[in-house]
């Protein structure tokens, strides 16, 4: 089990921006120089600090989109509104510092006790961003767990990592759901997660398996309720909840 | 404005607590429910951070920041355990 | 000692305001942010009522109906958030307090507002009267928004926003004086912008 201190001081350091990818036009990967990082376990985040030149300071919260042991990697959709993102995923570059604090989490994390009971994994938008951190971790293991990805996005545009999740890889099942508009001739889902569509894609209960919900509140309350419903013991669906709106 | 989760404050918890709580278990001293800090409501636009219980909503524990430091009530929570992992 | 963020600049923050309207302290901001310590009540008009209580009584209380009946004012304020924000020549429609407080017990020196959700606030009761509080239920010339406190909400420019309590459902009369919420927790029992009385003991 990776060993990240679960004790030990946790404090505000400078890193270094790195390379920047644009997954798609609202969303970029920003890697990250990180002198004194301790490593990370699949799931967890990181807290950013930006501080304007009268003194004015904002923190936000971004999930580890790189593996354990590959650079330091977040993912950040530009919101409408927001007051970091944009900042973040359009006007930061190469060489600009930021200060960070991590890694944080130890209950969104993955493996959780065991690595054995098949995995479901249901994101919603950029929801999907600690997966890529469980699916490269689950790959880089060579662990051929059981897993199912059920992503929902608006369009296939906004799919993040797309290039990536469409390698079929030992075990995994990547299912897109594309609620505002399909590509004519999509073959696959379309409109929003709800009860029906987790009781086709969702693990039977009876083979124990754990699921990570990621996304906005109404998104996470909506899957996290129908997988307790179709039996899922509450303690074995684990969920991160996403701003809504305005505090990004 | 929605709420978000424990999750959300993983950092500042860290902060004060000196390790990573968002695993730790928390007893509601209101209604009782018990479970995980990750999964408490989080309100984090307000003069201080409001932590509420999932089950009655009743308030667990308010961080107030003066000065850069933390103040902290626990006064909701009657028992608050570290996990061991 | 922070490194400054290149090119961040945050939210919309007006350097240009007129300083001497803004306390010390604060950012002009020209959005209104949503704060809230829970989740936001969504009270219906035929069930919502305002009431004056003291000593466990109900002193009066007026339906909807009954508080559009009363004389209605339309007020432009400047409002301070303890957070730091301040958002000038807001404007608002409601009911002066003192037309609510008008038949009850001036003994009394201190209101607890009551709210919705479980909210309280304390005010000394010489500053919810004199034509300095309101109760809130227009803003904007829309009708309050749930989440800036609608149906109604307590409206106290003079002091921090906090005061300002939403979803406000009554005064409590009190002979002493009870801290509310965020007094509770650590914010300062007056509140007042312009001596920033942030915390408890400034």
């Amino acid at each position: 089990m990776a060993g990240t201190a679960v004790r030990g001081r946790l404090t505000w350091q400078v890193a270094t921006v790195g390379a920047v990818v644009d997954e798609t036009p609202a969303v970029r990967t920003i890697e990250l120089d990180v002198p004194d990082w301790a490593g990370h376990r699949a799931g967890q985040h990181l807290d950013v600090r930006l501080t304007a030149d009268d003194g004015y300071v904002a923190e936000r919260s971004y999930s580890l989109a790189s593996a354990p042991g590959e650079p330091v990697a977040i993912t950040v959709e530009r919101l409408p509104d927001g007051e970091v993102s944009p900042y973040l995923a359009d006007d930061l570059r190469a060489g600009d510092e930021i200060e960070i604090r991590g890694p944080i989490g130890g209950y969104f994390v993955w493996p959780w006790q065991e690595i054995v009971s098949p995995l479901l994994l249901v994101a919603g938008g950029s929801g999907v961003v600690p997966f890529r951190s469980i699916l490269r971790h689950r790959a880089d293991l060579g662990s051929t767990t059981p897993t199912r990805l059920l992503y929902s996005a608006r369009s296939l545009e906004d799919v993040i990592y797309r290039a990536e999740l469409d390698v079929v890889r030992n075990g995994l099942e990547v299912i897109y759901t594309l609620t505002r508009q399909q590509p004519p001739g999509w073959p696959g889902r379309a409109g929003r997660v709800n009860d029906a569509m987790l009781r086709e894609i969702a693990w039977p209960p009876s083979q124990r398996p754990i699921a990570y919900v990621c996304g906005p509140t109404a998104f996470v309350e909506t899957v996290a309720t129908g997988l307790v419903g179709l039996g899922y013991p509450a303690d074995r669906v684990k969920t991160e909840r996403f701003g809504g709106m305005g505090g990004g | 404005m929605d709420a978000l989760d424990g999750n959300a404050i993983g950092g500042l918890l860290h902060e004060i607590f000196g390790m990573e709580m968002t695993a730790a278990t928390g007893t509601c001293a209101n209604c009782g429910a018990v479970g995980p800090v990750a999964e408490t409501v989080v309100y984090l636009q307000a003069p201080g951070t409001v932590m509420r219980c999932r089950s009655c909503t009743a308030v667990l524990m308010v961080i107030v920041r003066r000065a850069g430091v933390n103040c902290v009530d626990l006064s909701g929570m009657a028992a608050l355990e570290p996990t061991a992992a | 000692m922070s490194p400054i963020s290149r090119g961040f600049h945050g939210r919309h923050r007006d350097a240009t305001a007129d300083t001497d309207r803004v306390p010390p302290g604060q950012f002009v901001t020209t959005d209104f942010p949503v704060l809230s310590a829970g989740p936001t009540p969504y009270t219906p008009l035929e069930s919502w009522s305002f009431s004056i209580m003291q000593g466990g009584d109900t002193v009066k209380s007026w339906s909807w109906r009954d508080l559009q009946a009363l004389p209605v004012e339309d007020i432009t304020v400047d409002i301070h958030c303890v957070t730091r924000w301040s958002k000038l020549d807001t404007r608002w429609r409601g009911v002066s307090v003192d037309a609510l407080l008008a038949e009850a017990d001036r003994d009394a020196r201190y209101v607890l507002a009551f709210c919705d959700g479980g909210y309280t606030t304390n005010l000394p009761i010489a500053d919810v009267t004199g034509g300095q509080a309101w109760v809130a239920f227009g803003y904007d010339d829309q009708p309050l928004q749930p989440e800036h406190g609608g149906p109604a909400r307590l409206l106290v420019p003079h002091l921090y926003f906090w005061k300002s309590a939403k979803w406000v459902r009554g005064l409590e009369l009190l002979a002493a004086d009870e801290p509310g919420f965020w007094e509770r927790y650590g914010y300062n029992n007056y509140g007042d912008p312009w001596r920033e009385q942030r915390y408890a003991g400034d």
